[in-house]
């Protein structure tokens, strides 16, 4: 018995080792690896900024860098940096995603992230919109056609996307400044979400529930997102539609302090980030249907951008930390009123 | 006289026919049509393209690497447990055979979040694991270890059924007459074995490479480096890739074509409906 196990232990192992070996070459070269999680629609932005950026460093440093990159819901992507996804940056949908991690882990995150790139380390805004099919036959033209009856409306879970926050409380600053109070916004979002027929865990699944699937009359999302799904889907599918008040969204960005000192990159990694303000990086990200915060990248795409009234978190929410406490923790408001939906 | 069992009338037995033939038709047979549909909608090129192309390449890497590690360990735990409980007594029997069956009744998401908690940063391990820069979390063998815990009880459950009726009369024979433990496993329980054996790898083997959810809480979904082929599929279809993430997903079926019909012939092969009542 003692050989039979000893004999197929060492075969065993043999052949682990022999196929990790196969899989190896993971770091390329000389080169330098950043890993970027970020949240769910920003894949095709980073596709470019990354290929931009590795053309500048390789001609200022010499050296190649390539990239990593993970997507999925914003708050999701938070709790596996916070678990040991070891992110060289964390580029989230809101700022709250990113203090988690600080919160979570000061050894990680230096708490004072924000101070340390212009415009609070937001380098672009966007910010909610719907989208609705074709010749919008329903009809939306504002918040108060999504809450008629008959009208399904897809939108994703505030617990697990960072785009659904924004859309929560989006829809949070109509009810209020309609009704005039927070039971007025209380009871519109209520109304809302009851017309909500799939809640999926991140923006992206949300779009492809409503453009793939099918399914639901009009979509609430990020601007780009929603200018992206009428691109890749064909024009003429989907139209965009602006409401009258919105809010500012602000995803934020910031080294990993932990991550990039035990892999050696804080250099490349701060260098990165700091690229994203650049005019060339900001006409990448106006192109892409994000808001760039460069103003003369902004006037070149003013067209695009429509001007609308924006709430902001700061102002209208109390901040991230509040709004997050307040709306989203388990037992807030969110839980409450969806409790009471599927009674 | 007619038997029971024939005495419908024949609309009765046409309608629950067409039933059984729409049913297979509507779910089994359509999905796996549109699959290939979708795949192959831009044309073998591009079909072609999307496999090889380096983050699919090394998605079905992965794939192959996580099998082929779990799927050894689970047939070296699938028989000394099946060994253990059909050949000998001990106290406690019972308990084990409940636990094996463990991971069929907890969800995927639970067995991938379990390690998470032991060995996250955060987790029980956590610490100590950075320490000692060992990663498993959002690594390889994270994976190997969520995909293990999932695919825990194929091989054992075929082989109990079958060597708890197979009794130990082979070995007891094989003993007494001077074989040593090696020997009479090599010799006398393992040929008796070797076609629920393989059935019982062939699941193993398909769920290994099949697995989402377990696996999906351990990646870290990090592109050409933490996704598996399921994994890879879901990235490429949220990306509007839909010829790419149907042409994986195609991959994924045919192993599941090629699986029936290996196990099709092992159970024409050793004779399944022998096997006595343990299924």
């Amino acid at each position: 018995m003692p050989i039979s196990r000893r004999n197929l232990t060492i075969a065993m192992l043999l052949g682990a080792v022999a196929l990790t070996g196969c899989s190896g070459g993971k770091a390329p070269g000389d080169g330098v690896v950043l890993l970027n999680v970020s949240y769910d629609p920003t894949r095709e932005l980073y596709k470019e900024i990354n290929a931009g950026f590795a053309n500048h460093w390789k001609a200022d440093h010499g050296q190649t860098v390539s990239f990593k990159m993970s997507h999925g819901g914003s708050g999701k992507q938070s709790r596996a940096i916070q678990d040991g996804l070891e992110a060289d940056v964390a580029t989230l949908a809101l700022s709250y995603d990113i203090d988690a991690i600080a919160a979570a882990k000061p050894g990680l995150l230096d708490p004072a992230w924000r101070q340390r790139l212009p415009d609070n380390s937001a380098p672009y805004t966007s910010t909610i919109v719907f989208l609705v099919r074709k010749g919008n036959p329903k009809n939306i033209r504002d918040w108060n056609d999504l809450v008629k009856p008959g009208v399904k409306v897809i939108t994703p879970n505030p617990k697990t996307g960072g785009g659904a926050r924004w859309n929560f409380l989006a829809a949070w600053a109509y009810g209020r400044k309609a009704g005039g109070s927070e039971a007025a916004a209380q009871d519109y979002v209520s109304k809302l979400l009851a017309n909500v027929p799939v809640l999926d865990s991140g923006a992206r699944g949300s779009t492809t529930t409503f453009v793939e699937r099918n399914i639901g009359d009009v979509l609430i999302t990020w601007e780009n997102e929603a200018f992206l799904a009428q691109k890749e889907m064909g024009a003429g599918k989907f139209e965009i539609v602006v409401p009258s008040i919105s809010i500012l969204a602000e995803p934020s960005v910031a080294v990993v302090d932990g991550n990039v000192k035990k892999h050696g990159t804080a250099e490349v990694a701060k260098a990165y980030l700091e690229y994203l303000y650049t005019p060339e990086a900001q006409d990448v990200i106006a192109r892409n249907f994000y808001r760039p915060r460069d103003p003369q990248v902004a006037a070149r795409y003013a067209a695009t951008f429509p001007t609308l009234n924006l709430v902001t978190i700061d102002k209208d929410f109390g901040g991230w930390k509040a709004a997050q406490a307040k709306y989203f923790a388990d037992g807030g408001v969110f839980d409450t009123i969806f409790a009471k939906i599927k009674r | 006289m007619r038997n029971g069992a024939t005495s419908e009338s024949r609309l009765a037995r046409a309608v629950i026919m067409a039933i059984g033939l729409g049913f297979f038709g509507l779910f089994l047979l359509m999905p796996l049509l549109v699959v290939f549909a979708q795949a192959l909608a831009g044309g073998i090129g591009a079909y072609l393209d999307a496999i090889v192309e380096p983050d699919a390449l090394a998605a079905i890497r992965l794939t192959l690497l996580v099998a082929a590690i779990s799927v050894p360990a689970n047939i070296v735990f699938g028989i000394a447990a099946a060994w253990a409980i059909t050949k000998f007594d001990f106290p406690g029997k019972s308990i084990l055979i409940t636990f094996i069956d463990l991971p069929f009744s907890v969800s995927p998401v639970v067995s991938g979040l379990i390690y998470v908690l032991l060995f996250g940063a955060q987790g029980w391990l956590g610490p100590w694991l950075a320490e000692h820069d060992i990663q498993i979390i959002f690594a390889v063998p994270g994976m190997v270890l969520a995909t293990i815990f999932v695919t825990f009880p194929f091989v054992a459950r075929e082989l109990i059924p079958l060597m708890a009726e197979q009794g130990r009369d082979d070995e007891e024979a094989a003993l007494s007459l001077g074989a040593t433990g090696w020997q009479t496993f090599w010799h006398a329980t393992l040929p008796n074995i070797r076609w629920g054996l393989l059935y019982g790898v062939l699941l193993c083997n398909a769920r290994a490479m099949g697995e989402f959810g377990a696996v999906s809480v351990v990646s870290g979904h990090i592109r050409g480096e933490t996704n598996t082929m399921p994994l890879h599929v879901e990235i490429l279809y949220n990306e509007y890739n839909f010829i790419a993430a149907f042409a994986v997903a195609s991959l994924l079926a045919l192993l599941a074509l090629v699986t029936l019909v290996l196990k099709s012939l092992l159970e024409w092969r050793y004779d399944y409906h022998g096997k006595g009542t343990g299924h």
